[in-house]
């Protein structure tokens, strides 16, 4: 499996190599060899063919809202916030959340763009409304 | 041994619960061991007759041995498998192994919970599960677990499907109807579907009235071979089919969120009983969410993908109804203690031995049981039926 850029030596699983990217701003996810198929989250294995071929890849970035929710929260704790799932055009799903408008603006069929901001000192993957939507 | 060899082998000859609602002052395994004892009791046995166990607890993950320790039973089978709140539907699979290949001669499925009277949060709980049951690529982004996960299959519902909140609160509402016919239910309050429609908002589109309750329980039931159930006190309840199916564990990993695995543990619960979903007289699903209820009516093949809100129209899932479907009030307003599973299968059985008093459905025969686990993640379906349906 190919590593994205980093000067360990030590031998690091899929997990860890991929925080790492993020952290340093990069949003990596893989791709399989073996079925030419796009992978997310990061496994050892592709879980369409088995094949253990993974390489990291950047997505360009570009998706769609296919779920989105508010939770509801007080306004003292920060105040309602979305969670969404967003398909990625390279054809992978993941859970983040759409920023730039309000909770209640995200839905579904809606153009996202992938950024990667900081939350707690790491890196994470988060979303703003696309050209598209705008 | 065949899987059509299984089908109506082995029989429910008890069942018993403890603790519902409420149980201040008792722990979980207390209020688990007097609804095991009652579950035995009832199938005409003592804990000396029961040499099998099936358990499982949210918490401990070694669960099985302090069970066995305070039933003083010495097991030849023992299955702790964890699948969340289907856990107790998809139990009985290796226990008609196990009792059909002679392993055993008594099976045991108990679970109890406390989750309502702990004086563990369930803020604290939280926490220690994202340490020892991590998710990380959801955990960060704060989804309410595991109602926000649902919350987003219920999106893609209604926006695929034109599916209206309106819908969800007719399940409620459904639900509520029940529980007013159950006087173990713990919402038993009548409500109207404006009540229900202007509930809090939690996590869009579900509101409080969407979700389970939060309760205290414990619930079990007892296997044996079909020939001794018909020696046994209480008339046999045959598991006709049994089928359990895992395709994710989170949400963002589900493929499509308005399909779930149910599609696939039905259709083969079905082909082991030998029987159609035209054909079942009562439905016990887990409705941990209004939106489960539609989901499995649609993947179980009660109707087409996407019709669940017209099949529901005018309480045909009601008391009344066509079809009557969670007829103790369900997890929405009779009991909830953390998993729900266990519950469902009580009162299937129940029906088919025609016992619950004002919410009897007349004449069932034939039932399904439907347990859920995780988020959408485990699917579990059973088929249970009277004598007259082997």
């Amino acid at each position: 499996m190919t590593l994205p850029d980093h000067h360990d030596t030590a031998p690091q699983g899929v997990e860890a190599q991929y925080r790492q990217a993020l952290d340093q701003g990069r949003f990596l996810i893989q791709h399989c060899a073996g079925c030419d198929r796009a992978v997310f989250y990061p496994r050892m294995i592709c879980p369409h063919c088995g094949a253990d071929s993974l390489d990291w890849v950047a997505p360009d970035g570009r998706g769609t809202v296919y779920a989105t929710t508010v939770v509801r929260r007080k306004a003292e704790a920060g105040g309602d916030y979305n969670v969404a799932l967003v398909d990625l055009r390279e054809g992978v799903r993941l859970m983040s959340r759409v920023e730039g408008v309000a909770p209640e603006a995200v839905h579904i069929g809606m153009a996202v763009r992938a950024q990667v901001a900081q939350q707690d000192g790491r890196g994470l993957v988060v979303f703003v409304p696309g050209k598209e939507a705008q | 041994m065949k899987l059509d060899d299984l089908r109506g082998a082995v029989a429910v000859a008890g069942v018993g619960h403890a603790g519902l609602g409420q149980a201040a002052g008792y722990t979980e395994m207390e209020i688990l061991v007097q609804a095991a004892q009652r579950a035995v009791a009832d199938a005409g046995l003592t804990m000396r007759d029961i040499d099998g166990i099936c358990t499982a607890s949210v918490a401990a993950p070694m669960w099985a041995m302090p069970v066995i320790e305070h039933l003083g039973i010495r097991p030849t089978f023992i299955d702790s498998t964890m699948l969340g709140g289907s856990s107790f539907v998809a139990h009985l699979m290796p226990a008609l192994h196990a009792l059909a290949s002679g392993q055993c001669n008594a099976v045991l499925v108990c679970y109890g919970s406390t989750q309502r009277t702990s004086t563990l949060s369930r803020a604290e709980i939280g926490r220690v599960r994202k340490q020892f049951d991590p998710q990380p690529y959801e955990t960060p982004y704060d989804p309410l677990s595991p109602l926000s996960s649902y919350a987003l299959a219920a999106s893609r519902h209604m926006h695929q499907y034109g599916t209206r909140r309106e819908h969800l609160a007719q399940v409620a509402l459904a639900a509520n109807q029940w529980a007013q016919l159950n006087p173990e239910a713990q919402l038993r309050e009548p409500a109207t579907l404006e009540q229900i429609l202007s509930a809090r908002m939690v996590s869009d589109p579900l509101t409080v009235r969407d979700c389970c309750l939060v309760t205290d329980g414990a619930g079990a039931y007892v296997l044996v071979r079909a020939d001794r159930a018909r020696d046994l006190p209480r008339p046999p309840v045959y598991v006709l089919g049994n089928a359990t199916a895992v395709w994710n564990r989170q949400i963002s990993s589900m493929e499509d969120l308005t399909v779930t695995a149910a599609a696939e543990s039905g259709r083969r619960a079905f082909e082991m009983a030998r029987f159609a979903p035209g054909d079942i007289d009562v439905v016990e699903l887990y409705d941990a969410f209004t939106i489960n209820t539609l989901l499995f009516l649609e993947d179980l093949g009660f109707c087409a993908k996407g019709e669940s809100k017209d099949f529901i129209a005018d309480g045909a899932i009601a008391p009344g109804g066509r079809l009557p479907v969670n007829t103790n009030g369900g997890g929405l307003c009779c009991v909830h203690p953390g998993m729900y599973g266990v519950f469902i299968m009580i009162e299937a059985v129940r029906q088919l031995r025609g016992e619950c008093g004002a919410r009897q459905v007349s004449g069932a025969q034939l039932a399904l049981v439907h347990g859920n686990g995780g988020t959408l993640s485990s699917q579990s379906t059973a088929i249970l039926g009277t004598q007259a349906t082997l």
